[in-house]
């Protein structure tokens, strides 16, 4: 079983074993493929001691040079801030007003918006800034306290009825058929008056003496023609979009318990730079309104 | 099927070595390399050799220096593989990264191609066109030019460390270096404007990735090809072990007809003079009379010296020649030799030719036929639509221009479907929507646009299609088609 013999037809050492008369020749590896095997075990060996390697109980090894990914990331992220450095001075300089005289400072603004919106926005906005039932929709042409990018930095900044913050936007809509203002048959009234604005009921008896109700209640804020007025974000009525939904029981709902969506001043939170970059983002998004022409405001 | 020795060195132990090469006693555990000292030979397969090693170093080192004038907006090189722009230029060919199913296509070819040289003349590409090949038979020059032939090498091999001895060594070695660098210096002039990069190499301001692919493949030639050399071809190149499922009774090979040559010897009556001539100039130091093996690249310089040899005897050549196993059968039966262009062709050549052929054909097909101009659109997806304050819907895509040309070329994009709906551009209003969108798309540019398009209340979702015209001379229309979203029920 182990003796080893030459083999005489091709003059080669056997392994010393053998299976049904075959046996296995014990052909020697060539030297060099031998020498890179070596190699290959000394560079590990190399690899084991230049960098963390062994786990032991509480932490590995830290190697020779005491290299970490965590290191490698901290410098990537180092090296990726001073890379930005440049164009988030630029755009600490530049008043948000003269941003779009710049389109590339704008371009680089709106792809640093996206990424702050992703993390401060999404939650309530949603990820494709579509908004829902009471959180508006920042893509389309309705805004409430107005669209241009001056309008949508001071939303941000200061909050919509953000309490701790003096400058935040407020205004507060009477809960009419909670507080009893209005008879729950005038609240129907009303809702009828203002779903035949945007054409989803007939203007019919109902809607006839709704208009009375929204003439003596509502023109203050809504105005006369129940468009609406941005200094106190109170929403045009005439339009096809509901922040809070639009059928005669989302309508009736809103009149009787009135609703004042809350939004942070993210000016406690986020730096002045991020605020702008967020602000050209949102404007960008579809609905932004023009910067040189001063917002009509209504009355 | 032709079974190859898959080892490749019992035969060498068989083939007498000079007394000084025989393998000195060693563990069992590993080899040493025993060198090869090819022996220098004249004939006709040495010329063929020389004439193709001289075709493919041409077209190694000269392909980048080709001009091919593409305007101001393109590189002139005719052959370049520019990464940095992510384009192929290929003389009048201009390769997109969209179109590599092009560079895919001609890998497959190449790879076809290697069946048919391999089903038509055997292992042709390992003897004479693979780039082992080529240099190692250039070191192998180098080194009957340094060293003298054969038996001179051998005596300067076993000779003691001396300084004349290391002198030579040393001056040999350094045109190894010269012809690794050089090897390595031609790669990358691939890749960038061969006349600037030159240029940038010499004055040392050639970016590092340059000179660092120069010494990784001045490295790799001289490590291949200037020390392993046949080692490559034996251990570690995947293609013999291929190409010996792939050869059948048919194949071309070079053969020793032993019927003809045994029994060796002066007197003893075989053709075989038993000279070990054809042993001697053999690249790979194999001994193509223990028959087919792995080691054997069919360079067919063993048949060059046999031929020699048997004119000088008086017999007549081929007594190793290239031949199929079914023909030498045939000829040992005692029919004449079949000729080579005859035999080249049978079935699996002609389907392999045929394969090949089709994709070739079908690469130029796509190459006469694709546009210079393309469009793609990426439709938002979040939110799919944007009901508007005054009911209209409104969606947004990401449509891209992009002019394959080299010039700029002037584009319109129109709308198709949904007669109501317009659209416009991130950089125009929302007042000045329309139906027709014009630009010009710089050269070799891909232009994004973010469009909107917005449709009357009521709409409901449909088919919408975005078309792209050139509107200069050579024109050109694509289509996208994609999708217009809407509430259900049009709210």
């Amino acid at each position: 079983m182990t003796d080893k013999r030459i083999d005489e037809a091709t003059n080669t050492e056997t392994m010393g074993h053998e299976w049904d008369g075959i046996e296995e020749l014990n052909t020697p590896l060539p030297r060099w493929w031998l020498y890179t095997f070596y190699a290959c075990i000394a560079f590990a060996v190399g690899y084991a001691v230049v960098y963390p390697s062994v786990p032991l109980i509480h932490e590995g090894t830290h190697g020779s040079f005491g290299w970490t990914s965590r290191g490698e990331y901290a410098a990537e992220k180092k090296a990726e801030a001073a890379q930005r450095a440049p164009m988030l001075a630029a755009l600490a300089k530049t008043p948000i007003e003269d941003l779009p005289k710049n389109p590339d400072l704008t371009r680089q603004a709106v792809a640093g918006g996206r990424a702050a919106f992703k993390v401060n926005c999404v939650q309530c906005h949603g990820a494709g800034a579509a908004g829902s039932v009471g959180y508006p929709n920042l893509n389309d042409d309705d805004w409430l306290w107005g669209g241009s990018l001056t309008d949508i930095q001071q939303t941000l900044t200061h909050g919509i009825r953000y309490p701790g913050d003096d400058q935040t936007r407020t205004s507060l809509m009477p809960s009419f058929g909670h507080d009893k203002i209005l008879t729950p048959a005038q609240v129907q009234d009303a809702a009828s008056f203002v779903r035949s604005l945007s054409g989803l009921e007939p203007k019919g008896a109902a809607a006839q003496r709704g208009a009375e109700i929204f003439a003596t209640n509502c023109v203050a804020c809504h105005g006369p023609d129940a468009k609406g007025g941005r200094q106190f974000g109170a929403p045009n009525l005439t339009d096809r979009i509901w922040l809070y939904g639009g059928s005669r029981e989302q309508v009736v709902g809103s009149i009787t318990n009135a609703h004042a969506g809350v939004m942070p001043a993210w000016g406690q939170r986020l730096d002045p730079v991020t605020i702008k970059m967020l602000a050209a983002y949102v404007h960008s998004l579809g609905g932004g309104e023009a910067f040189a022409a001063p917002t009509p405001v209504a009355k | 099927m032709v079974s190859l020795n898959p080892q490749g060195q019992p035969t060498r132990k068989q083939r007498p070595l000079p007394s000084a090469l025989k393998p000195k006693p060693q563990s069992g555990l590993y080899e040493k390399k025993q060198p090869v000292f090819p022996r220098k030979i004249d004939g006709r397969f040495r010329r063929l050799k020389w004439g193709v090693m001289a075709v493919c170093l041409a077209i190694y080192y000269l392909t980048p220096w080709l001009r091919w004038n593409r305007g101001p907006y393109a590189p002139d090189q005719a052959v370049l593989i520019d990464l940095a722009h992510r384009r192929f230029y290929m003389f009048s060919i201009e390769i997109w990264p969209q179109e590599f199913y092009f560079v895919a296509g001609l890998l497959i070819m190449a790879g076809i191609g290697l069946f048919l040289v391999t089903s038509a003349v055997g292992r042709a590409w390992c003897g004479y066109a693979c780039p082992q090949t080529v240099w190692t038979d250039l070191f192998q020059h180098i080194d009957r030019w340094f060293d003298g032939d054969r038996n001179a090498q051998i005596r300067l091999a076993n000779a003691p460390w001396t300084a004349g001895k290391l002198a030579r060594r040393l001056s040999k070695w350094s045109l190894y270096l010269l012809v690794n660098v050089a090897t390595g210096g031609a790669w990358i002039f691939y890749f960038a404007d061969a006349p600037t990069l030159a240029h940038q190499v010499f004055t040392g301001t050639a970016p590092a990735i340059a000179y660092s692919t120069i010494a990784v493949l001045a490295g790799t030639t001289l490590w291949l090809g200037g020390f392993m050399r046949e080692q490559v071809c034996v251990y570690m190149c995947p293609w013999p072990r291929i190409q010996s499922a792939m050869l059948d009774e048919k194949s071309l090979i070079v053969t020793y007809k032993d019927w003809r040559g045994e029994p060796r010897g002066k007197s003893s009556g075989g053709d075989c003079v038993d000279c070990n001539l054809c042993a001697a100039v053999c690249p790979t130091g194999i001994d193509i009379r223990d028959g087919a093996q792995i080691g054997c690249i069919t360079c067919a310089l063993c048949i060059d010296a046999c031929d020699g040899v048997m004119a000088k005897t008086g017999r007549p050549r081929g007594l190793i020649d290239y031949a199929t196993l079914e023909d030498s059968e045939k000829e040992r039966a005692g029919a004449p030799p079949t000729s080579h262009a005859k035999l080249i062709w049978h079935a699996r050549t002609l389907i392999y030719l045929g394969l090949w052929s089709a994709i070739g054909c079908a690469l130029l097909f796509a190459l006469g036929t694709r546009e210079h101009l393309a469009i793609s659109v990426a439709k938002d997806r979040n939110p799919p639509f944007m009901l508007m304050s005054d009911g209209a819907i409104r969606n947004a895509y990401l449509v891209k221009w992009r002019n394959m040309e080299d010039r700029p070329r002037p584009m319109r994009l129109t709308l198709d479907g949904i007669p109501g709906a317009r659209m416009w551009s991130e950089e125009m209003g929302k007042a000045q929507a329309t139906r027709q969108l014009t630009r010009t798309i710089p050269a070799d540019q891909t232009e994004p646009l973010r469009i909107y398009v917005i449709a009357p209340a009521g709409t409901a979702q449909q088919p919408l299609g975005f078309t792209l015209t050139a509107t200069d001379a050579q024109g050109g229309t694509v289509r996208y088609d994609t999708r217009f979203d809407a509430p259900e029920g049009g709210q």
